[in-house]
């Protein structure tokens, strides 16, 4: 039992740190604001709600357990509602997404949006 | 493998620092400022300093950005490109200044003894006696919050004080007639349904973290400035999606002006206390009959006044700031 936790909490962790780092590769390779948001707002949140759930696999007492888990809580109220808080504020101030033209090519949307 | 990830995150500091210096936009120079609060407090972490770590993440990373940014709606976004490069402007002079001081500090630390030494005075002087006699003279498993509250009392009445002339200094500079303002203002972000949902949930949470923090303080890391902080930034975020005049109902003014001084009061008091005892000022041992009994009471209550004048402060600086930069808006 112990050593199916153990693999499964490593599992998680790794997993979760790849999710990170394919995040930031996102963050830095993507081609507008949206999408880099994108990449960072969804995999930053599940790679740290993966590396929590793995730590609590490993976690001593109930204590810490329950003090990972309200961790855990707290990064998915807060982390998405970030990138929501983000995305909304770029889209007030007149951001436009890059979206497929006639071509297929990204560019930016040049029709006035419908209001917010 | 540990001195790897020093250097990883020294050379991130550095960086940071250096990108604080070169960015003209002041908002992505916030932004980069509480990224190096947050180095730096990872950094306490891997050298162990839990307590410190844990204000430099509340408050270099946290509230400091705030209020930096509460000040950057005020002055605007972007540094002012000078009209006419001013006859004045010698930077070579200061450049000469900064790399003499800076040799001359490097030159100092020749003298110090070397980083984890045995003999050094860290190691030889005062801390022995903090490590090994704290728990039966105190009687709390923190040492750092034994030394901060009761061996270096006085000290942290010091620091208190320092944050409490700073919130009189805020009041004293912009708070011209804040009292009859307009009370009509519309919330700085009213049309966030999700964030003040949100923030609704979450308020609760940070100020039972704050006060978690506050009364645990003598058991693991925290205490009074770290509770302090987190608790005023529980009102700042409500003033922030509600709007000041909302936040203004829950706490107004008077009140925080005036517990901003209770805090330093019942600090100062707890000292005369145990003067009146028979005691040294701020000499826990003569508030009770039994000296441990005594120390614990002491730094409950001191550490209560260092939170309660921390919080005071803190909502008042960002209230202050907050009114002014709606009144000029107003004016615009």
């Amino acid at each position: 039992m112990s050593i199916v936790a153990t693999y499964l909490s490593w599992a998680l962790l790794v997993l979760g740190g790849l999710l990170c780092i394919s995040g930031s590769v996102g963050l830095l390779r993507f081609p507008d604001f949206y999408t880099r948001m994108h990449a960072a707002s969804v995999t930053d949140t599940l790679a740290t709600g993966m590396i929590l759930a793995g730590l609590m696999l490993q976690a001593p007492t109930w204590i810490v357990l329950g003090k990972l888990f309200m961790i855990l809580v707290f990064v998915l109220l807060t982390g998405p509602t970030a990138g929501h808080a983000l995305a909304k504020a770029a889209l007030h101030s007149g951001l436009k997404p890059l979206l497929p033209g006639k071509s297929g090519v990204l560019e930016a949307d040049n029709k006035p949006s419908g209001g917010v | 493998m540990e001195s790897f990830v020093h250097v990883v995150i020294l050379s991130m500091l550095v960086t940071t620092a250096i990108a604080i210096v070169r960015v003209k936009d002041l908002f992505a120079v916030t932004m980069l400022a509480g990224i190096y609060g947050l180095l730096s407090a990872s950094f306490f972490v891997l050298m162990d300093a839990h307590d410190v770590a844990f204000t430099e993440a509340a408050v270099g990373a946290g509230i400091s950005t705030l209020l930096v940014l509460t000040t950057l709606s005020m002055t605007g976004r972007f540094e002012k490109a000078s009209v006419k490069p001013q006859t004045d402007y010698r930077p070579v002079l200061a450049l000469v200044l900064v790399t003499v001081t800076g040799a001359l500090l490097i030159y100092g630390t020749q003298d110090m003894p070397g980083f984890g030494t045995a003999d050094a005075p860290v190691q030889t002087h005062v801390v022995p006696r903090y490590l090994n006699d704290s728990a039966t003279e105190i009687g709390i498993p923190n040492v750092v919050a034994s030394i901060l509250a009761s061996y270096r009392g006085y000290d942290t009445f010091g620091e208190v004080v320092v944050i409490f002339t700073a919130g009189i200094g805020v009041l004293a500079m912009i708070m011209s007639n804040t009292t009859k303002m307009p009370v009509v203002q519309t919330a700085l972000m009213s049309d966030h349904v999700v964030l003040r949902i949100v923030s609704k949930m979450l308020i609760p949470l940070i100020m039972m973290f704050a006060l978690y923090v506050q009364f645990h303080g003598e058991y693991g890391p925290g205490g009074g400035f770290q509770a302090g902080v987190i608790f005023a930034s529980a009102f700042i975020l409500y003033a922030m999606l509600f709007g000041l005049t909302a936040a203004r109902k829950v706490v107004n003014n008077t009140l925080v002006q005036l517990l901003s001084a209770l805090g330093v009061l019942l600090y100062g008091s707890v000292g005369v206390v145990a003067m009146i005892n028979g005691g040294n000022f701020l000499d826990y041992n003569f508030l009770s009959d039994d000296p441990v009994a005594g120390q614990m009471l002491g730094i409950l209550l001191v550490e209560l006044g260092v939170g309660i004048t921390v919080a005071s402060v803190m909502i008042i600086i960002f209230f202050t700031f907050t009114a002014r930069s709606q009144k000029e808006g107003e004016g615009d």
